[in-house]
């Protein structure tokens, strides 16, 4: 039987791999989203700005902030298990992997919101439930909380369209 | 009471001044009686995929729910206040690269607490929406105190 892998060597290749597939969503970058990992789980991270505000007098994060944020933590938990099984079986070299390397992305055929409570201005967190996950279509469904897991003020559905794998 | 001109520009105004729609360089190009029209230029760090340099759903979704509300402040029975409640996006096609995208929101019905809004959001290719929204609003007359 095969040793199992030293502990830095699977952190590098997942964590490398996730700040891959993160770092090539500019927009990601603008809104301060973040990822953070636990095994193959996910939970996105939208750390509060003042530009996120919708509303300066309650005050409250703009909708479309909080859409947005739950469009790229489903984009990214549907990617990262797009790749997994390639990144961990070593067909997806860690060395190499850049924005430009890694496999395309989604791309969202439609997102519905359901706004449930007003997003208060601090961090919001976010974590992805691959409903159906096919060779072409996906169904994802994504919640969104802030200070307590099962209080959440924002939740999502939507569907994305795979991208084609020649290999 | 102030008259319809006066309620869509204070409308306007409130819209362009939110701290996330400056962040996106959004412009109110135009407002009537329930239906705003916004847009927002093309910018690198909206980008979703940097291999086509395509502007994130995200960003449009911004902009939709940002016209969506602006449609339902406009509207002659007007909100005093407004949050979205549900917004659903269909995204048909790619945002072409580089073009201001423009989003025309329509509030079509209003209750004593509920806007219901439609959107499409186009590019300058004149080739259909490159999106388009229904979302359902609150409406705070603030009239319970």
């Amino acid at each position: 039987m095969k040793r199992p892998e030293p502990i830095q060597v699977v952190k590098q290749r997942r964590d490398g791999a996730l700040a891959a597939l993160v770092g090539g969503v500019p927009y990601a970058r603008f809104l301060g989203i973040t990822f953070d990992r636990r095994g193959d789980e996910l939970t996105g991270v939208l750390s509060f700005d003042q530009k996120l505000i919708g509303n300066p007098v309650l005050p409250a994060l703009h909708g479309g902030v909080t859409a947005a944020f739950l469009e790229v933590t489903a984009i990214v938990t549907l990617s990262w298990a797009m790749i997994w099984d390639d990144l961990e079986s070593g067909r997806l070299d860690v060395e190499t992997l850049s924005p430009e390397t890694l496999p395309r992305l989604p791309k969202t055929i439609d997102f519905s919101v359901d706004y449930l409570r007003s997003g208060l201005p601090r961090d919001a967190y976010g974590r992805a439930r691959l409903n159906r996950s096919g060779r072409r279509y996906a169904s994802v469904h994504v919640e969104a909380w802030q200070d307590n897991r099962a209080r959440l003020f924002a939740q999502g559905t939507g569907h994305f369209l795979m991208p084609r794998r020649d290999a | 009471m102030t008259d319809a001109a006066d309620r869509n520009r204070l409308a306007l105004q409130f819209i362009s001044a939110l701290p996330h729609c400056r962040a996106l360089s959004m412009r109110v190009d135009e407002a009537a009686d329930g239906m705003a029209v916004l847009s927002m230029p093309w910018a690198e760090e909206l980008v979703g995929d940097p291999r086509t340099g395509v502007i994130h759903g995200g960003a449009i979704s911004a902009l939709m729910d940002t016209s969506g509300g602006a449609a339902v402040l406009c509207h002659p029975e007007a909100a005093v206040s407004t949050a979205t409640m549900d917004l659903r996006i269909d995204y048909m096609r790619a945002a072409t690269p580089r073009e201001r995208i423009t989003a025309r929101a329509h509030c079509h019905h209003v209750t004593r607490s509920v806007a219901f809004v439609r959107a499409e959001a186009f590019d300058e290719s004149g080739d259909g929406p490159v999106a388009v929204a229904n979302g359902a609003f609150t409406i705070d007359r603030g009239d319970r105190t």
